[in-house]
């Protein structure tokens, strides 16, 4: 109880220390001040430039850089779909593994683009090493860059006046690349291997194990069909197993800008469960650090670009207390473990020598404490990797990740995408703050007017839309509800979570549910896209309508933007839109499935 | 509107070679130079052959060995080529099933001890691998083992010990007990 107290507080201390100068680095790195330890890699960003025909003293309007993104964004599906066809053909597939489906090829190159890394397919079992690395670790990078340039660009739209562009698309991905993912990657995915996290090229190794296994399986004659006995049963065989194949990769690699990029997709089908995704308790502490580290420092940068460091104060302590509050609930939920256990004569307190609590669906390494804690995280984030199971975990352990999610994941958030999700929410905090007193509202000096709120709803209003207009879809079909794997209400959160991870860019699941069809693949296919970059075009219009305004100065009846009243006014803001919107969801899954447990108990 | 294409195209393939050729090889190269038993999969090699890795879980049924924590891997348990967990819901009744046969192949096998039984020892693990047990898990079935092996609890108990870890650093993650790694001194020390 103490240690696990002081494990988190350790967390939560050394993110907030490190997200003033990770802020610091990244606003230098967007100004093109470049700090020391980058500055020698100027000339090859140059030279980049000159070979791609960029001016990078070139601006654009929000229109051409949605424009350059989006390009950006469907040579990037193009690519990863044709890598995961052709990978029979193509080298670095030392297990001979085949074309990956034209459904699943779809549903991964859209989820990877998008920064979802919603997963259908098994990886160790279906993806080349080129594809894991050439295909799916490059989106890794380029998801993350293209958030981290728009939210850029959205600060600049507040920090700008009279001003008709927003910054150059090519100039943010790229140093957002070179300068920030890249050796913050290189450095974190050599600290991983010396936990133990395998990077390497070579086929999967076999071991021979001390006590072999054995399991039953129906026999099949040389044409592959079943053999019948005489009264047409199936003949089952008994396979004995003496070898253990262990799976490998250039997987440190991976798992460092999986991480970084908040986007989650695991080398293996257990994530960052697997021990060599996640060997240690160390390993498990940085790689939390990682998935905050930049959503957190881009408060501080955002602070200082519109000139004053207390707006980007006062958005990380909304951020914060909501994280703080989120994570209560998920640690104590799990700790109660699981009331049905308990009859059966099974021990689930905490001790000296055990974590106790809900254990299904955990490893013991991180135990309670740092499941919840990273499952809280990543749903905080827009990251989705896992350390454990949320499918298995307690109804209102499993609720934190799905309402987090459903409120956009603004708290930290993914990489841009957490803070221009959460200044959005800001403005419509302003505008409710503007009606309540019957004044036109304004942020650091903007009038929000029509347009604006226009598309803050726009933002606000598309993914509830599509995540409860696809769930509702999903269990009305035969199609949607045979994938369903447990029974009952939650059944109903498997499906409602799968969407609503998919349209938050989310990509955890609660996994139980076979979405590796036809069906699923396509639905959430468009979802993920949709949750993009329906987003992402009305963020960059909002941003343009915001640069081109004028700055008016603050005068007494201003409303301080800085101050805790605003943190509690945006706090509410974001609770309030998502409780009105999906309260009455979450009631037919999670909150009937708890009072289900609670009372048969 | 098509101006925009030849810098996507081109900073594609360039930032395509850099972070997804250039970068991997990087990390590969000095991975393999300085830490390769650790790049490599942290195996057990015994007599020249790996016998499996300090990382990732195996099997084990005879009431004679430490059992690790249960798998939902397929075909087979702890199959380190198809990670998975259970994805068994809470309230799902295959759950309880599953529990309860558990804790009575335990209680099956060590008959007479009625200690309620460490949760981590009756559910699956996330990875369907978790190459650990906590330390109340080994010490539940300390007794069945030293009685099976014919062996002194405090040797067992010793032997467990020196398997165990405590939190990283004082305070992150869970003590826990390497199953594998237990199980392999067990038999090197008979």
């Amino acid at each position: 109880m103490i240690n696990g107290l002081l494990q988190i507080a350790l967390y939560l201390g050394v993110l907030l220390a490190l997200a003033k100068p990770m802020g610091a680095y990244m606003l230098r790195v967007y100004e093109g001040k470049l700090p020391a330890v980058v500055r020698w890699l100027a000339p090859a960003e140059n030279l980049f430039y000159r070979l791609c025909g960029v001016d990078s003293k070139q601006e654009m309007r929000w229109t051409r850089y949605a424009l350059a993104a989006l390009w950006f964004s469907l040579l990037g599906v193009l690519v990863v779909y044709g890598l995961q066809r052709l990978q029979d053909l193509l080298p670095l597939n030392p297990q001979g593994f085949g074309a990956v489906t034209p459904d699943s090829s779809f549903n991964t190159a859209l989820s990877f683009v998008t920064n979802t890394n919603w997963q259908g397919y098994v990886g160790e079992t279906t993806m080349s090493y080129l594809t894991q690395m050439a295909g799916l670790a490059v989106q890794n990078f380029f998801s993350a860059a293209t958030g981290m340039a728009v939210a850029i660009a959205l600060i600049r739209g507040f920090a700008r006046h009279t001003s008709e562009t927003i910054g150059s698309f090519w100039v943010d991905m790229t140093r957002s690349t070179l300068y920030v993912l890249l050796p913050i990657s290189t450095v974190l995915a050599l600290v991983l291997v010396s936990q133990g996290v395998v990077q390497n090229f070579s086929a999967y190794e076999k071991a021979t194990l001390t006590e072999s296994v054995s399991y039953d399986q129906p026999k099949l004659d040389d044409s592959g069909n079943q053999v019948k006995d005489a009264a047409g049963n199936a003949v089952i065989e008994k396979v004995v197993v003496t070898e253990q194949t262990i799976a490998m990769g250039p997987v440190a690699s991976q798992e460092a800008i999986k991480q970084l990029g908040t986007n989650g997709g695991g080398f293996f089908n257990a994530n960052s469960a697997h021990p060599f995704e996640n060997p240690t308790p160390f390993a498990n502490f940085l790689a939390m650090l990682a998935i905050f580290i930049i959503p957190a420092g881009l408060c501080y940068t955002f602070g200082r670009m519109v000139g004053d460091t207390r707006q980007g104060w006062a958005i990380l302590a909304s951020m914060t207390i909501l994280f703080v509050g989120f994570l209560a609930v998920a640690e104590y939920a799990e700790q109660q473990g699981n009331p049905a256990f308990t009859a059966l004569g099974v021990d689930q307190n905490v001790s000296a020598t055990q974590s106790g609590g809900n254990m299904e669906g955990k490893e013991t390494r991180f135990g309670i404490v740092n499941s919840a804690l990273f499952a809280t995280i990543t749903t905080a984030a827009s990251c989705g990797a896992v350390n454990s199971m949320h499918d298995s975990f307690t109804p209102l352990g499993g609720l934190v990740p799905l309402a987090q999610i459903q409120l956009g994941e603004v708290v930290f958030g993914g990489v841009g995408s957490g803070l221009y999700g959460m200044l959005v929410y800001a403005v419509i905090a302003v505008f409710l703050a503007g009606l309540m007193i019957g004044r036109t509202p304004e942020y650091l000096g903007k009038k929000i007017e029509a347009f604006d709120i226009k598309m803050a709803s726009l933002i606000i209003l598309l993914p509830p839309l599509i995540i409860l207009g696809g769930t509702a879809l999903a269990v009305m079909l035969d199609v949607g509800r045979s994938s369903i794997y447990n029974p009952g209400a939650h059944g109903f959160s498997e499906v409602l979570y799968a969407f609503s991870s998919a349209v938050g860019n989310n990509g955890s699941a609660f996994a139980g549910i076979s979405a590796n069809t036809p069906f699923y693949n396509t639905a959430l296919g468009f979802s993920v896209w949709a949750g993009r970059f329906w987003l992402i075009i009305p963020v960059l219009a909002l941003a343009g309508s915001l640069a081109a305004k004028k700055r008016i100065p603050a005068s007494v009846g201003s409303m301080g933007t800085h101050t805790p009243l605003f943190v509690w006014l945006l706090i509410g803001t974001v609770l309030l839109v998502g409780a009105l919107t999906f309260v009455p969801a979450l009631a037919l899954g999670p909150v009937i499935e708890h009072l289900n447990m609670t009372s048969v108990h | 509107m098509l101006k925009e294409i030849r810098p996507a195209v081109v900073s594609f393939l360039l930032l395509t070679l850099l972070t997804g050729i250039a970068y991997p090889l990087l990390v590969t190269g000095i991975s393999q130079a300085t830490m390769s038993a650790k790049a490599n999969g942290s195996l057990i090699v015994k007599d020249g052959k790996p016998v499996g890795s300090s990382l990732i879980g195996q099997s084990f049924s005879d009431p004679k060995y430490f059992w690790g924590r249960p798998s939902a891997t397929g075909p087979v348990a702890n199959n380190a080529a198809a990670s998975s967990g259970s994805n068994l819901g809470p309230t799902n009744p295959a759950l309880l099933d599953a529990v309860k046969g558990r804790v009575q192949a335990l209680r099956d096998a060590d008959p007479g001890n009625t200690q309620p039984v460490p949760v981590d020892l009756v559910t699956a693990s996330a990875s369907g691998l978790d190459p650990h047990i906590s330390p109340a898990a080994a010490e539940y079935q300390l007794a069945r083992v030293a009685r099976l092996r014919g062996l002194m609890p405090e040797a067992i108990h010793k032997l467990v010990a020196e398997h165990t870890e405590g939190r990283q650093f004082g305070i992150l993650g869970e003590p826990r007990v390497n199953v594998l790694e237990l199980n392999l001194a067990l038999d090197a020390a008979r």
